[in-house]
């Protein structure tokens, strides 16, 4: 014995095969078993262990394939989702009842989920709760809030009603590659040994820079085969999403303007790009003077990041309705503070990756997006090319929240794709997918409340600056959406909201779950509590008092007649309002430690759609000869469901049920323009496109026979049969002449919301229709550290009619702990907090159980009713946990997160301890 | 250079003096380090080496082997003055760095919110290094000397973690102080073996983490509570005279100094009453 073992190539076992490879001298586990066998259902989320998406099982034991040098497994038995999926029946039977319960939304995080819970349930069979939590702690979600997946691996039964139409809780549609890892997400598609792109980043939030001779050192280093920058880019070296304002560069030009951003990009062999180190690049930078907080951004002298903004304000939004001053003066009692919250960083699993090629002198970039079409416009711009010459074909999305809205791989791999000639591919590491990528604007929020001794609202006056980073990306949609949705959903007579968003030399803030309407809501149902307290009124009964009704105004002057479900929400938490507080406070009596518990509540809502801006979607959908009905869904599923509920939607307006749908995904060269996944419209918006495509095909069809509009129509090979009034007629398909894409009966459908838009005062008809919200927190706080341990939620949504209830479900526990991160843990700050380590989203173990309360209250534009819900669900969390950490402590905290540090801090100004 | 992964110390111990490579157990804290891409020329992967694995009893304690996993910790038979060590194995990351960090691995790294330092500064850890020049041993609170910094000359690595004989009635905890519930680097981490006689501590053993640039024992008030009744602990101020000297907290995004501070006498009461339960 004692010989050394150098190993050069190894043998293992892999999902029950012997393998060999020869991998490179310490390469991880994760990368062997993707890029040299294949096995890209192994996900990699952070490649440092803090995130467990590429968990696998060696002899048996749950370990993260990125921290294992494959020489590690040699002679080992390693298991990987695929293989389990296969052999194991703990695997099978989680594989049934992931999809049951929904417990795979964007499904980058399922494998790792699923093989933590193999590993689980051999150990234990039947698990506690806490068990799974223990099991599963390794592992991060950043789409369901974690209590589908406890459900599905506990086995409690599924709500699943075998209906497939509209109000049906079904499976997802797309949900079985999710629960086998097959869903290829932006990393998985380009074919092992392509060619890589790594961007070169400015490491300075402001620095000037110059490059050296770029030609001779690509020259110079080995498989590097082109350096692309600014003189690659044939169109305009500039992109945003709101055209008026676009203004982000592909790569800085002389100056870098936040930390991360790209000056230049290398393409070379994947030894190349192993080897590369953007030390060794030649640019020289020399770091400027920056800002980093909107007050520094606003004085005289300050560093200007564009031109033409003169004090770093890039834009302004106003609403103004009555005299708030003068409603403040005549009220009875007024309360007011200043709030301020932090960056926020979406914190998909997945980071922004993507391939390109060139196709017949046509570009194809495949990577992962929210807004297919936007970045096909994007790219126009950028590529200077005619659309036509573009195609994009989004991957599956592994998690979205805003931020892949705005392009970000994108236009590297185009360019690198078009200068070389060949295929390319990138994906971001965890730290520049933080540094580059969108996040949600921190907001310096002042607000004052008024209100009469009756409770009613008397004057209001919101003011915040919104820090929009460096670019503008969706920071316009931010300022204008704030002053519109600042009252919550209330009649508030005397209002005045101005939302400024200023430039900073930070990441560009954009687009996240509610478009800085999380922020306002912290202040304005924060102060709500405290208004109530000082009018001693039950803050329920306050609320409810001045909740927005059919006929009453909106701050906009927007008047609904109808569907407006603000007081039903509110209203449906009244049970549970007086029974936890009673609980809480017979809790607290008996407390002799430090412990106190707490209940809040708060109310929000949030229009569906662009604000007062088109925004169409079309889908269209065609029968085949054979006899099949093919939905060409554009809508991007980003984890929400939007692939099945716009099927239930179409399904029902054509007659059958979803699961008779063959689904197309979206392609810009096959699906219509369903607009972006966004604004919390693909159900409103999309989903009405889908029924006029379906009603749509159902007429035609009932055209052929000349039946009523209560025929029942069956779909069978080669035939449509049609059933009225007990009599059958066969609609015969296979003498029909199918068009180029195959169809003999096609049908299109398109929605545009009616809006109308807003006068310099914000009146007007921003949205075609509002969701509603209101929530219960319940906690426990320890007093002595300042910790929070959260107990309970019950949410209450207005959603019009839930299309699929669970995953109506699943969205509002998804963004309940989405609000929970933000309440209490979740601060991004440029250079500090750029991994999952530092930066913290909330675990598994951090997310109790979360009680829905389905309200649907009719809306007259939805489909059968239906409203959008997904941004609407974190809107009133953080505050209703704020509440609630007044009512167990009496503390009132202005500014998030609030970390067990701040906590502490308050609670000893409190008591002078 | 081939991917070394001896199963004969010595050899490895001639690898490290020839070639001075990065070492590599567990991979934990290991590829968390390395640059996009990174690759080492030079690997010693330790986790073949049979001296390296398990937990043994000795004639003069226990010994863990370096490469020994934070599982195999946690579910290792040993007195309940382990118990410390063990709650913190199980709150090293989640299941799978425990399945695959290693102890050695958790002291070289030398993070001032390492979570194996406390309990084993509690139990007076001893450090054993080896090196083709010999053994030698050294306190666990010698062997860390600062942020990231230790005691291991070029060619040395450490083989085990000695534990001192320990009775067999002295009892522990641990407890983390984080802002979420798993997978955290903790705010401020206490660790605490006591011994109970009569209703009365005998013996106090209090190490806290991530307070300090390196985790610290509290000597005076180990002395100070020694001959306390168990009954009494929660009337005393655990944060008197000079009892938090050894402490120097930082301010970062966990967490302010202040609020380590203030926390850490609470946090050290409610561990050392809890060790004071017992099983």
């Amino acid at each position: 014995m004692g010989a050394s073992n150098p190993v050069s190539g190894i043998h293992f076992e892999l999902n029950g095969e012997s393998v060999h490879v020869v991998p490179n001298l310490g390469e991880r586990l994760s990368e062997t078993l993707r890029e040299r066998l294949d096995r890209r259902d192994v996900k990699i989320g952070c490649n440092a262990g803090d995130c467990g998406a590429c968990s696998v099982l060696v002899n048996g034991d749950t370990v993260c394939a990125c921290l294992m040098p494959a020489q590690q497994a040699s002679g080992q038995k390693v298991e990987t989702l695929a293989g389990l999926v296969k052999d194991d029946d703990h695997a099978k039977a989680l594989m049934e009842r992931f999809q049951d319960h929904g417990a795979a939304q964007c499904g980058i995080c399922t494998p790792g989920m699923m093989v933590s819970a193999v590993a689980l349930l051999r150990d234990t069979p039947v698990p506690t709760e806490q068990q799974v939590k223990d099991g599963l702690a390794g592992v991060l979600c950043r789409c369901t809030g974690y209590r589908k997946i406890i459900d599905a691996i506990l086995g409690v039964p599924s709500t699943l009603d075998g209906m497939g139409g509209a109000g049906g809780s079904m499976r997802r549609l797309d949900g079985i590659d999710k629960v086998t890892g097959v869903e290829a997400f932006g990393d998985d598609v380009a074919p092992s040994g392509t060619l890589e792109v790594r961007v070169v980043r400015s490491p300075y939030p402001r620095a000037s820079f110059v490059f050296g001779d770029l030609d001779g050192w690509c020259a110079s280093t080995a498989g590097m085969e082109a350096v692309l920058t600014v003189a690659d880019i044939s169109g305009k070296n500039c992109f945003g999403v709101i055209p008026d304002f676009a203004d982000q560069p592909v790569f800085a030009e002389d100056i870098a303007r936040f930390r991360g951003e790209a000056v230049a990009a290398v393409v070379g062999t994947p030894e190349a790009i192993r080897a590369f180190g953007p030390e060794n690049f030649p640019v020289t930078w020399t770091e400027l003077d920056n800002v980093t907080a909107v007050d520094e951004a606003q004085v005289a002298g300050a560093p200007q990041l564009h031109p033409a903004r003169a004090g770093n304000l890039m834009c302004r939004g106003f609403v103004k309705t009555g005299d708030a001053d003068a409603a403040l003066q005549a009220a009875d009692v007024t309360v007011e503070g200043a709030f301020s919250t932090s960056f926020v960083e979406h914190g998909y699993i997945e980071p922004e990756a993507g391939f390109a090629e060139v196709v017949n002198g046509r570009v194809e970039i495949h990577a992962c997006t929210q807004a297919p079409v936007m970045d096909l416009e994007a790219m126009a711009t950028i590529l200077g090319m005619d659309r036509s010459q573009i195609r994009i074909v989004p991957t599956g999305v592994g998690g979205g929240f805003g931020s892949k809205l705005d392009i970000s791989v994108q236009p590297f791999l185009a360019l690198a794709a078009l200068k070389t000639g060949q295929p390319v591919r990138i994906t971001y590491s965890r730290q520049e997918s933080m540094q580059s990528t969108t996040k949600r604007h921190p907001a310096e929020i002042k607000l004052k409340i008024g209100a009469k001794k009756d409770g009613r609202l008397s004057g209001f006056r919101f003011a915040g600056d919104f820090n929009t980073g460096a670019y503008a990306s969706w920071g316009p949609t931010v300022a204008n959406r704030v002053p519109v949705h600042a009252s919550g959903p209330y009649r508030i007579s005397d209002y005045i909201a101005t939302a400024n968003g200023i430039h900073t030399n930070c990441p560009p803030s954009g687009a996240f779950r509610g478009f800085g309407v999380p922020q306002s809501g912290i202040a304005q149902e924060s102060l709500f509590d405290d208004l109530a307290e000082k009018l001693e009124i039950d803050p329920l009964e306050f609320r409810i008092l001045n909740a927005l009704e059919d006929g009453t105004p909106t701050v906009c002057g927007q008047v609904f007649s109808q569907g407006v479900g603000a007081k039903a929400c509110l209203e449906a938490l009244r049970p549970a309002w007086d029974h936890e507080r009673k609980a809480a406070d017979a809790f607290n009596a008996a407390s002799t430690g430090s412990l106190r518990r707490g209940v809040g509540l708060a109310a929000g809502w949030y229009g569906c759609g662009n604000t007062s801006l088109p925004n169409p979607s079309t889908i269209k959908a065609g029968l085949r000869a054979d006899g099949r009905v093919v939905l060409h869904q554009g809508a991007m599923d980003i984890g929400q469901g939007a692939n099945t509920v716009i099927s239930q939607i179409f399904a029902t307006a054509l007659g059958v049920s979803a699961t008779d749908v063959e689904l197309i995904g979206s392609d810009t060269d096959v699906t219509p323009d369903a607009g972006k996944t966004s604004a919390s419209r693909q159900t409103f918006v999309s989903g009405n496109a889908a029924r006029l495509s379906g009603e749509d095909m159902r007429a035609k069809i009932l055209r052929h026979v000349n039946l009523s509009e209560d025929a029942t129509l069956a779909f069978e090979s080669g035939a449509v049969l049609v059933t009225d009034a007990g009599k059958t007629h066969k609609i015969d398909l296979t003498g029909m002449e199918p068009d180029s894409e195959g169809y003999v009966i096609r049908s299109s459908g398109t929605y545009d919301p009616p809006t109308k838009p807003l006068d310099e005062n914000g009146q007007g008809i921003p949205y075609a229709q509002f969701g509603y919200a209101a929530q219960l927190a319940v906690i426990e706080v320890d007093e002595a550290l300042g910790t929070i341990n959260p107990i309970k939620f019950v949410a209450a949504h207005d959603v019009g009619k839930a299309i699929n209830p669970m995953l109506v479900e699943g969205q509002v526990q998804g963004g309940i702990a989405q609000g929970l991160g933000m309440a209490l843990m979740e601060e991004y700050l440029p250079g500090r907090t750029e991994n999952l380590h530092d930066y913290l989203i909330p675990t598994i173990g951090d997310i109790p159980p979360i009680e829905t309360l389905i309200i649907e209250v009719p809306d007259a534009h939805g489909p059968y009713g239906a409203k959008g819900l997904g941004e609407h669900v974190l809107i009133p969390t953080a505050p209703s946990l704020l509440n609630a950490i007044k009512y167990a402590t009496g503390v009132r905290v202005y500014s998030v997160p609030v970390t067990p540090s701040r906590l502490r801090q308050a609670i000893k100004g409190r008591t002078n301890d | 250079m081939p991917y070394l992964a001896p199963i004969n110390t010595e050899e490895a111990f001639r690898f490290l003096e020839s070639n001075n490579p990065r070492i590599v157990a567990g991979g934990t804290d290991y590829f968390p380090s390395l640059r996009q891409g990174q690759i080492d020329d030079d690997l010693l992967d330790v986790s073949r080496l049979g001296e390296l694995q398990g937990v043994t009893r000795t004639d003069a304690g226990w010994r863990i082997g370096g490469a020994t996993t934070w599982t195999t910790i946690a579910h290792a038979p040993l007195p309940p003055a382990f118990d410390a060590l063990k709650l913190a194995a199980l709150e090293v990351g989640a299941r799978q760095i425990q399945n695959q960090g290693t102890i050695a691995g958790n002291i070289c790294n030398a993070s001032p919110a390492a979570d194996g330092v406390p309990p084993l500064l509690a139990l007076n850890a001893m450090v054993e290094i080896g090196s083709v020049g010999g053994r030698r041993m050294v306190g666990l609170s010698d062997f860390i000397t600062g942020v990231r910094q230790i005691d291991l000359k070029p060619g040395e690595m450490v083989v085990a973690l000695h534990i001192p004989d320990i009775s067999e009635t002295a009892t522990s905890s641990f407890s983390k102080l984080g802002s979420r519930k798993h997978l955290v680097i903790s705010i401020v981490m206490v660790a605490a073996v006591v011994e109970v006689k009569a209703g009365k501590l005998t013996d106090v053993r209090i190490a806290v983490g991530s307070c300090s640039p390196v985790a610290k024992r509290l000597p005076e008030l180990e002395a100070r509570l020694v001959g306390q009744a168990v009954g009494d602990l929660g009337d005393i101020d655990f944060g008197c005279g000079q009892a938090l000297a050894p402490l120097s907290p930082i301010s970062d995004v966990r967490g302010s100094d202040e609020y380590r501070l203030d926390v850490v006498t609470e946090i050290c009461r409610r561990v050392v009453v809890d060790a004071c339960k017992g099983n």
